[in-house]
This record gives C-alpha cells, structure tokens and sequence, in this order.
C-alpha cells in the first residue's frame, strides 16, 4: 500500500501527478493556492504516461503509478512541453523505466535536448498523427507558443479525453481533481489568473487555435491540463472563457495601480475611483504596496483601462509602479485606455515615464496626466475626481461602438 | 518594403534580408513568401504575423 495514490479520471485513464500545495511563487506568477502538476497514465496495451512532474515531486508520481501498475511496465512516455514543471522528472524516469519509447513534436524533441543535454532519441509527431497504444491510441495536435515552441495536444479518443497540457489549466492546489467538485467562482477566478499571467501576450494564437478547433474533430469528453483540475462537465465552459478573454472586448471597468510615499497619490488614486464610479464605471484599486502585479494583471485582462499613479523618487518611478509596468508590457494588453497621475517633492518625473511606458504598450492616453506638488489640495482631488468621470465616459463610448 | 513581426514571440521579418536558413532569399516580399512558412524562432504560421508600422 502506497502512500500516494492514482485517481482515477476515465476507465482506463488515471491521475499519477503531484500536489504542489507550498508553491507560492511560479516564476513570478503568485500561486496563492499552490499547484498541481498532472501525469496520466493511460492503461493501454501499451502502457503510457503523458507527461511528468517537476522534479522535486518524482517520488510522489512514482508512487501513484505504483498504487495502479507496476512503472516498469510503462512503454510509452509522451512529453506534450518540455517546460521542466512538466518535464522535470523525465530524465529520472528514462534511466529508472527504460521506456521503448518518448514522443515530442518535433520543437519538443529539440527542446528536451536543449534541457537535458541527453542522446535520448525521441520519436517527433507532427499534427495530426497518430500513435498506437495496441487496443487504443493517441492523436497529437502542436499547438505552437501554447505556452512555448514546442507545446502539443494530446488526444485519447477511445476515452474522448484530451490531453492540453498548460491550456485551460489553472495554479490551484486541491485534493479534488475535477472542477466541478470544487466552488465554481474561485475556479473561475484561478483559470483567469492563470490565463492573464501565461496567456495574455498569446491571444491571438488562442483565437487561432479556437477558430480551428472544430475542424481538429476533437470529440472530447474531458479536457486535461497539466494544472490544477480537469474539466468534465461542460468542458466548452472554460473553451467560451479563453474564447472571451483572447477576444479583450471593452469593458466599463477601470485598474487604478499606484504606489504611494506619503499618502498623497494614494489621495489622488482614491479620488480618481470615485470619479470612475460616478461616471458609471467600475474601479479596482490596487494598491502595490499589498497587491503582486500577477493579480494586477488578472484585474487588467477584463479592464477597459489602466490609471496608473506613482510618486517621483530620486528623479524616477518608484520601484514598485516599475516593475508592475514592466511585468504588463510583457504580457502585451490590448485595446486599453490609459492615464497617469502622481504627487511628487521637486522634479516630479513620474507621470511622464508612466505616459512614455503606457504608449510602448500601445495603450491609447485618454486623459492629460495629473501631477501634483507635495500634497494633493481640495482641488487637485476634484480634478483628480473629473479625470475618473472623463474615462468613464470615454469606457462608456467604446462599449457603445463596439455594440455590446 | 514593410517589415512583419510574429504576434506570438517578437521576430520580425525583414524582406530584404529574407531568411535563408529557411530557403526565403533576401529580397522576398512578405506576400512572396511561401503560405506553409513558419516563424523561426517559434513556428507559428504566416497567419499570426502583422505588419510593423
Ligand atoms: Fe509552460
Ligand atoms: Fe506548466
Ligand atoms: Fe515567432
């Protein structure tokens, strides 16, 4: 008897992955929740894993193949992205099990040589090509820059279960496996989290692959990612969500981000909300000194705008509103409203930066930058207020033309 | 002649230098270059590139 044990997900597939529930951080993606990381084994004549787990939790995947079948037996290990959460653990298998074989798409194939500097032969499979299992068999779709190069699909059609790796996954660490055991808003949140953070700057490869989904004859029951749980019930739920989220359409909603020295542009960003919100818009204010720019991003992926406020330090941004717009730039939002706002001592340098940093990201400037000598007056806060007001307006009239 | 950039990873395809690891000579409009090229660095097709304004 085992201390880990297989879950069982379809009638001749089974859960052999690791519980992540310490991770707090994947690299720099705040996992308040921890992580999974999901293998499969796949009771087919041949027997096969899809995919690995990071390295650290070997033993744990080990031990849950152990408790369904003997790991020595496994003929077949189908690596679907090299990233090492994924394939952290494949070395370690290869000389432990001797698989007959390891299948990549060919970008994989040269990705895992790229880690593991091995002379592993990896059989390559391109879209649309098939693998036998025996009695069943595996159907393979790369899926390039989902989340890398050499990312792929994996489909089992006898058990209409496919396999998509880091796609319509989430960073949550439970015991249940299926998303329809758990709170259905906090899974919604995790997958929105997950895609603002990884999949953002890939949109428009998502609308590519969902445009060309129906044509893939995927007649899947259940999709498996290599995170967090699967989706079983209504699996074209979270299909719609990445469907709404590539697509970015304007919404009334506006991400205020600020730092602040000495409260003044937390006055001026608590006013510019209030505007916001009298103007008929939604505001979320964050402020960075408690909130980690990957929950910045997740407010920003369904926001019409971004109001971002820093005070001048030492003649520069201050560090916190640096990184945050950094970290955004990468994740490339599109279609946004933006406007700038600070208080500063003396040379007051911010507000410019943040203005030369929103148009880098192609972020439209919809209001004059506000700035503010030492502490905010009465009517600083009420212009501060009307500069709220004028970009709600302006959120109001691009829902209006975009006909929602 | 416009210069492309691929939407998913950054490259940017310069026709006058084309790319000839991958058989498009320098010179090669981006209309010119064959529909089944793949970016080099990540292999999404022509679908996903835009032109660099
Ligand atoms: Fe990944
Ligand atoms: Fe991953
Ligand atoms: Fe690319």
């Amino acid at each position: 008897m085992s201390v880990f044990s297989a879950q069982k997900i379809t009638e001749n597939v089974y859960w052999v992955g690791a519980i992540d529930w310490a991770l707090r951080n994947f690299h720099g993606y705040q996992t308040s929740r921890g992580t999974t990381y999901n293998a499969f084994l796949v009771l087919g004549e041949k027997l096969t894993l899809v995919d690995t787990v990071k390295g650290a939790f070997y033993d744990e995947m080990m031990a849950r193949i152990a408790s369904v079948v003997d790991p020595s037996r496994i003929e077949v290990v189908v690596s679907n992205h090299a990233e090492l959460d994924h394939s952290g653990s494949l070395p370690r298998l290869r000389e432990s099990i001797k698989p007959l074989q390891i299948v990549a798409s060919p970008m994989g194939a040269a990705a895992l040589a790229e880690h593991f500097h091995w002379d592993a032969s990896v059989t390559e499979v391109k879209t649309g090509q098939t693998l036998s299992l025996g009695d069943k068999s595996l159907r393979f779709v790369e899926t390039r820059m989902l989340h890398w190069p050499d990312s792929m699909f994996a489909y089992l059609e006898d058990e209409k279960v496919l396999f998509t790796n880091d796609a319509f996954g989430m960073h949550l660490a439970t015991s249940e496996r299926f998303t329809d055991e758990l709170d259905h808003s906090l899974v919604e949140w995790e997958a929105k989290k997950y895609y603002a953070n990884i999949l953002m700057p890939l949109s428009s490869i998502v609308k590519v692959l969902l445009k060309k989904l129906p044509s893939l004859n995927l007649d899947f029951e259940v999709l498996a990612p290599d995170h967090g749980p699967l989706w079983r019930k209504e699996p074209h739920q979270i299909i719609e969500l990445y469907d709404r989220w590539a697509t970015a359409k304007p919404t009334r909603k506006a991400v205020v981000v600020f730092d602040t020295m000495w409260q003044s542009t937390a006055a001026m960003a608590r006013s510019i909300g209030d505007g916001l919100r009298h103007g008929g818009a939604s505001a979320i204010l964050m402020p960075l000194e408690g909130s980690h720019r990957s929950d910045v991003a997740t407010e920003v992926l369904d926001a019409g705008a971004i109001v971002v406020g820093s005070p001048t330090m030492n003649n520069q941004l201050y560090p916190t509103v640096a990184e945050v717009l950094t970290y955004l730039k990468g994740l490339r939002p599109v279609g946004k409203l933006g406007a700038a706002f600070g208080s500063h001592g003396w040379s007051g340098e911010a507000t410019s930066r943040i203005e030369e940093q929103l148009k880098e990201m192609k972020v439209e400037l919809a209001a004059e930058a506000l700035r503010h000598k030492y502490v905010p007056t009465t009517e600083v806060l009420e212009q501060c207020f009307a500069m709220g007001a004028r970009l709600a307006e302006k959120l109001a009239q691009r829902v209006e033309n975009s006909g929602e | 002649m416009t210069k492309y950039e691929c939407k998913a990873c950054g490259y940017i395809y310069d026709p006058a230098k084309g790319h000839t690891a991958s058989g498009v000579a320098p010179g090669t409009k981006w209309e010119d270059v064959p529909q089944d090229w793949v970016c080099p660095l990540c292999g999404v097709g022509k679908e996903l590139f835009e032109p660099v304004d």
